[in-house]
């Protein structure tokens, strides 16, 4: 690993965001809807920027010094992200679209080749929609099942049920690192033992985790783990599906094409070797792009220090949040048990109305069923509003966030 | 968005329904939702010489749509089926005496558009594109 850095300036880092000058309202952007999208550093604005104005061209194929330099930035970026996760290999990198095309790639590609009838995936009730309907789709279409893993009270994994629903039949499990509604931080590594003593293949969605704290894939022994580029800093339209050799040389191709065929011929054909065997068609060369160099800016911040300070930010908007009247939030009350995603409900204000009070603000926070109606379900709400942190908010965003919410109540009580 | 969306009038429809509930008889009753927040409606209706006698509504969510569709109960006693076809968006607005702006317009559709169903229903007509797309 590159030593990392160890202080932290957020002041300075919020220079390297143009939008964060922004107003909106005639009052200053407060951007609390990270879980769903970050904001752009102008490293990654200018690096695409520099791709489309300098070396724009087809990778791969290209003899051409055009060709070359796009090649080379494309793969340099693959390299940047394996390093970041600590993945073993460049070549067990695969650019996706996003983290739910890098889940439905294992679904329909490792998962359509052994998955069978009467066999059980295992995912739990805090996942969002993209690792829990891919795996319905193959267990309809496999004469399988979907288990879900309940939660306790404080939005923690009820480990009798890991136990009790992990066992033989099981052939994967899947869980969220972190939630995206209850910031909960899951044991991964724990979770992982667990499949691998039952031979079940272990999937992690990332996507909540891999812009916010350190996340090794080897540590977390996973064999598959997914993530979007748009919410660690990067361009929407790129993602990763990180998986293990021995398993992606052993399956077979998701979408099939261009760029992925060693050989075609009438009678058939083959594929190239990792990563490219599933990357068909001419892919998203600028995201790539722009995606190493969120991963640089990442680097050169420290994710330790980002870690560290949406943790303290979490504390501090937790304590408040605690304090505003009627106020109720979901997961973890223990900042260290979760990361900067906050799900909350205010008295019995619909989290639409709360959302609409907060613009008037120039607050933007999420507000609906979060892409985890099975979660919602559970914990009986129709709906929650979410403020989620990012290595460039403010405890004194937060303090205008708690006053917000004060108005609100308010505007409601009358 | 205007800053006065939660008007007085608004919330006091919100925390106060006119004509919710249920109807011990209707002639037709519809019902529907809003995909994209979950927000419910359901109309029930009493029709008598092609008006609308009676009228009540059921829901749940959103100020904007519980309020909005309690509002046009009201209107719509003794409208013609018709004339509540042809409402639309400007007289939802009026009756709100705001516009919520286009992240919220559809909340204040929802009611309009599960209103229309229930007479096209009635009607035994089949439901337009331009209902449809309300919300």
């Amino acid at each position: 690993m590159v030593e990392e850095a160890t202080t932290v300036n957020v002041a300075r880092i919020r220079e390297d965001f143009p939008v964060l000058k922004r107003q909106v309202n005639d009052k200053p952007l407060i951007y609390f809807d990270n879980a769903a999208t970050s904001q752009k550093p102008n490293a990654v604005i200018d690096a695409i920027y520099r791709y489309y104005r300098e070396y724009n061209a087809n990778i791969h194929r290209g003899i051409h010094k055009l060709a070359e330099e796009a090649t080379l930035a494309h793969e340099e970026a693959r390299e940047k992200v394996a390093k970041f996760i600590n993945a073993q290999r460049a070549s067990e990198i695969v650019f996706t679209r996003n983290a739910t095309e890098a889940l439905n790639l294992v679904a329909h590609s490792w998962g359509k080749a052994n998955v069978g009838k009467g066999d059980k995936i295992v995912v739990s009730i805090m996942e969002h929609h993209s690792n829990i309907v891919p795996w319905q789709l193959l267990a309809e279409e496999k004469g399988a099942r979907v288990e879900f893993v309940k939660i306790d009270k404080n939005g923690e994994l009820r480990q009798d049920e890991v136990q009790e629903l992990i066992d033989e039949r099981t052939r994967m499990v899947g869980l969220t690192h972190a939630s995206n509604v209850l910031g909960t931080i899951n044991p991964v590594r724990d979770i992982a033992r667990t499949a691998h003593r039952f031979h079940a293949v272990f999937v992690v969605d990332a996507a909540q985790s891999v812009p916010h704290m350190a996340v090794d894939v080897r540590d977390m022994e996973c064999d598959f783990a997914a993530f979007s580029g748009h919410k660690m800093m990067g361009p929407t339209g790129i993602g990763v599906l990180y998986g293990k050799t021995e398993l992606l040389e052993s399956m077979p191709p998701f979408l099939s094409g261009g760029e992925m065929i060693r050989e075609v011929h009438m009678a058939g054909a083959s594929w190239k070797d990792l990563p490219y065997k599933f990357e068909a068609g001419t892919p998203n060369i600028s995201g790539a792009i722009g995606l190493g160099a969120a991963v640089d800016y990442l680097r050169a911040v420290g994710m330790k220090n980002v870690y560290d300070h949406e943790n303290q930010l979490t504390r501090y908007a937790l304590d408040k949040m605690k304090q505003v009247e009627g106020l109720e939030i979901y997961g973890p009350l223990n900042a260290d048990r979760r990361v900067g995603v906050i799900s909350f409900n205010l008295g019995d204000i619909h989290p639409h109305d709360l959302a609409s009070i907060l613009d008037e603000d120039g607050i933007a926070i999420r507000s609906g069923h979060q892409c985890a109606q099975p979660l919602m379900e559970f914990l009986q709400v129709p709906a929650t509003s979410r403020a989620s942190f990012y290595i460039y908010n403010t405890k004194e965003e937060v303090d205008v966030f708690i006053e917000a919410l004060e108005k609100a109540r308010k505007i409601f009580a009358r | 968005m205007s800053s006065d969306i939660y008007k007085d009038i608004i919330l006091d429809y919100y925390r106060h329904p006119r004509n919710s509930g249920n109807l011990p008889d209707p002639d037709v009753r519809a019902k529907d939702s809003n995909p994209l927040c979950g927000d419910i409606i359901e109309m029930q209706l009493k029709i008598k010489d092609g008006k609308v006698d009676d009228i009540r509504f059921n829901g749940k969510g959103c100020a904007i749509s519980q309020a909005s569709a309690s509002m046009l109960t009201e209107v719509v006693k003794g409208k013609t089926l018709n004339e509540v076809k042809e409402m639309g968006k400007p007289d939802v607005l009026e009756l709100l005496g705001i516009d919520p702006g286009p992240t919220r317009i559809k909340c204040a559709l929802l009611g309009l558009k599960v209103l229309k169903l229930a007479v096209y229903l009635h009607l035994g007509q089949a439901v337009t594109e331009e209902v449809k797309q309300l919300v």
